[in-house]
């Protein structure tokens, strides 16, 4: 039967020295639930940085292309307009003029391709139950979460590890 | 940990505790609505109903209920359109500017600020929308195929860069204020204990949990959307200075408009924050989170704004007689002197002048002056477009179609409406929403709390 705990902490100093800890036994820490950013507790528990910057500049070079190509077809390809005399029948001699626009989609694709990726992947939606396992952690406590099952450890040697550490409160559940 | 120098003043006063943060923003949500919000609300809603009834009239009616004359054929509906605009600047560049700064004053003001910059924003659309006349064909400014309209629309004209600009800055302003909701909407959801109320917050968090790959996610795209949303506020105003600028109007055809412009519109922005803020904090008992030093500081960019304006202003007036274009030099010998110096010199006074009262660090310091000048400025950012638009127009080549322009109820009406709608969106805002970023203030308050400070000095 695997177990989890949920740790809870008061500091977030607490955490960072507890995670240290645990983590330098060859503990795997599974998550980490907190009301804000902590900084410098990715590396200890092992998150990566994330790669959504790089889907929002994807995201911004498919918003220039695309502007790029509609404003080809609309104003030189499909009907070319004489407006005050300037170039309208070349892409290249008109394009700055298009420049505006291009700058605005391609922020408008990356910030809201960005934005969505952000939330899909984060599991974050409207209507979502929340899953942190106790309501004071978007206030101001701190939940490790540790599981038996990514741990070559028993519970037992588990739980004397963590009681080591400045807890507050420790929960263990069956999973 | 990160730690501050001692001589910096404190960000956060008082002994808080990370609680005190979520009580002192969470509070007052679940508290029953205080005397002065609601007689603010009645106030202010009667006010946008009578605007939207002017409105209404404008639609049912057409465009010639305003004052506009052949002669002077745009007038209040675009200088309230870029004073809107012009307002909602202040938002993002707190948001923005300030988080790849790394000034961890904005945490206190980014909120409410965003909050304002998306309802300027509503109330600047709402003019062009407006000005449209049929407005149910407003769909129409879209690139749409062409059996919806004539032709395709008309991808050089700096009034359809407009419609991408806005829209944009609109939608990205939105997500990105609310992407720094959602982490506090669930600080909400996790205190509030009414069923109905629970529900609603619940909706609005999106089972937001806080776990670390998450916190590790937002503060990646907190970053990235600020560095993209810097030069979208640079790019939104120049775009609206260039719906003038590359007109052939003399007074308009100026290359100086975008800077002039961005820089007028992050003045009266920070004005506008400081108007609401300094009512905020008293109302909502936040004096600890927004005191005079953020106050001070916000006046600061005012003065270097305000001063940038002032500058733009004398390189007109210069550039206007060096250029030897005799048009050129009418056009703004005619706006100090002629029949609208008055709004040039309201506009003079208040933007040049006034903001210069805070080089005086008492004034700088002072809640009454800086509440009193961020009104004067308010208005004086407000007499700025007027000036640009009607002078220049009043007085086209032929002096036989000269006239002016006198504003009608409606053109009135129209705009202390939208001064209405404005409001109570920001009380609603104010009543039901996290107010500060209460998350991100945790982050900051080891390093700038004044108790820890304190600890840290001995």
């Amino acid at each position: 039967m695997s177990k989890i705990f949920h740790v809870m902490y008061d500091d977030d100093a607490k955490v960072m020295a507890a995670a240290s800890e645990l983590v330098g036994q060859g503990v795997q820490v599974k998550d980490v639930f907190s009301p804000f950013p902590i900084h410098g507790i990715d590396p200890i528990i092992g998150i990566k940085r994330t790669r959504l910057a790089i889907c929002s500049f994807m995201y911004a070079m498919t918003g220039t292309s695309l502007a790029i190509l509609g404003m080809w077809y609309f104003m030189i390809q499909d009907w070319p307009m004489n407006i005050g005399g300037k170039p309208s029948f070349s892409l290249i001699e008109n394009i700055p003029a298009f420049i505006p626009v291009t700058f605005e989609f391609s922020v408008l694709c990356g910030a809201h391709g960005m934005a969505i990726t952000y939330l899909l992947r984060n599991g974050t939606l409207p209507g979502m139950p929340a899953s942190n396992p106790d309501p004071r952690t978007t206030d101001d406590k701190f939940v490790v979460e540790i599981s038996t099952d990514n741990n070559s450890m028993s519970a037992d040697e588990l739980e004397a590890a963590i009681r080591k550490t400045d807890l507050l409160e420790i929960s263990i559940k069956d999973a | 940990m990160q730690r501050e120098a001692a001589i910096r003043e404190p960000l956060i006063l008082g002994h808080k505790t990370y609680k005190d943060i979520t009580d002192d923003v969470v509070g007052p949500i679940m508290g029953p609505a205080p005397l002065g919000w609601k007689i603010m609300i009645t106030i202010s809603s009667l006010i946008a109903v009578y605007g939207v009834g002017c409105i209404l009239y404008l639609l049912g009616t057409g465009i010639g209920v305003w004052g506009l004359n052949k002669t002077v054929d745009w007038a209040w509906d675009i200088t309230n359109f870029v004073w809107w605009v012009g307002i909602g600047h202040a938002g993002t560049l707190i948001s923005a500017v300030l988080l790849l700064f790394r000034q961890k004053w904005r945490m206190a003001i980014n909120r409410s600020a965003e909050a304002m910059t998306i309802f300027a924003v509503i109330m600047a659309a709402v003019f062009p929308g407006i000005h449209m006349g049929r407005i149910w064909v407003s769909y129409w400014v879209l690139p749409l195929p062409n059996q919806f309209g004539s032709l395709w629309v008309n991808f050089n004209s700096p009034l359809l860069w407009d419609v991408f600009a806005i829209s944009t800055y609109f939608s990205v302003s939105l997500v990105f204020w609310y992407i720094g909701l959602i982490p506090d909407f669930a600080t909400i959801r996790d205190r509030v204990t009414g069923p109905i109320q629970k529900k609603i917050y619940g909706v609005l968090a999106f089972g937001w949990s806080g776990r670390a790959k998450h916190w590790n996610r937002f503060e990646e795209v907190s970053l990235v959307l600020a560095g993209i949303a810097t030069p979208l506020v640079f790019s939104v105003h120049s775009i609206v200075s260039m719906d003038f600028a590359t007109s052939v109007i003399p007074g308009w055809h100026t290359t100086i408009f975008p800077p002039y412009f961005v820089s007028g519109a992050v003045f009266s922005g920070f004005a506008m924050v400081q108007t609401l803020l300094l009512i905020m904090r008293k109302g909502m008992n936040l004096e600890n989170y927004i005191h005079v030093k953020h106050v001070e500081y916000m006046n600061i960019v005012i003065i270097v704004t305000g001063s940038i304006v002032g500058v733009a202003y004398l390189t007109e007036l210069f550039i206007s007689w060096y250029s030897g274009v005799e048009y050129e030099s009418y056009a703004f010998i005619n706006r100090f002197s002629g029949p609208y110096s008055w709004a040039y010199w309201i506009m003079m006074s208040c933007n040049v002048i006034s903001p210069q009262l805070f080089w005086f660090k008492k004034i700088r310091r002072s809640l009454v002056a800086t509440f009193a000048l961020s009104i004067v400025v308010n208005i004086g950012m407000w007499f700025e477009r007027y000036v640009i638009i009607v002078t220049s127009l009043h007085r086209d080549y032929l002096p036989s179609s000269w006239g002016e322009f006198h504003a009608t109820s409606i053109d009135i009406g129209i705009f202390i409406g939208t001064i209405g709608i404005f409001l109570t969106l920001f009380l609603g805002f104010a009543r039901f929403f996290p107010v500060l970023a209460l998350n991100e203030l945790k982050t900051i308050l080891k390093s700038s709390g004044e108790s820890y400070k304190n600890e840290q000095a001995k």
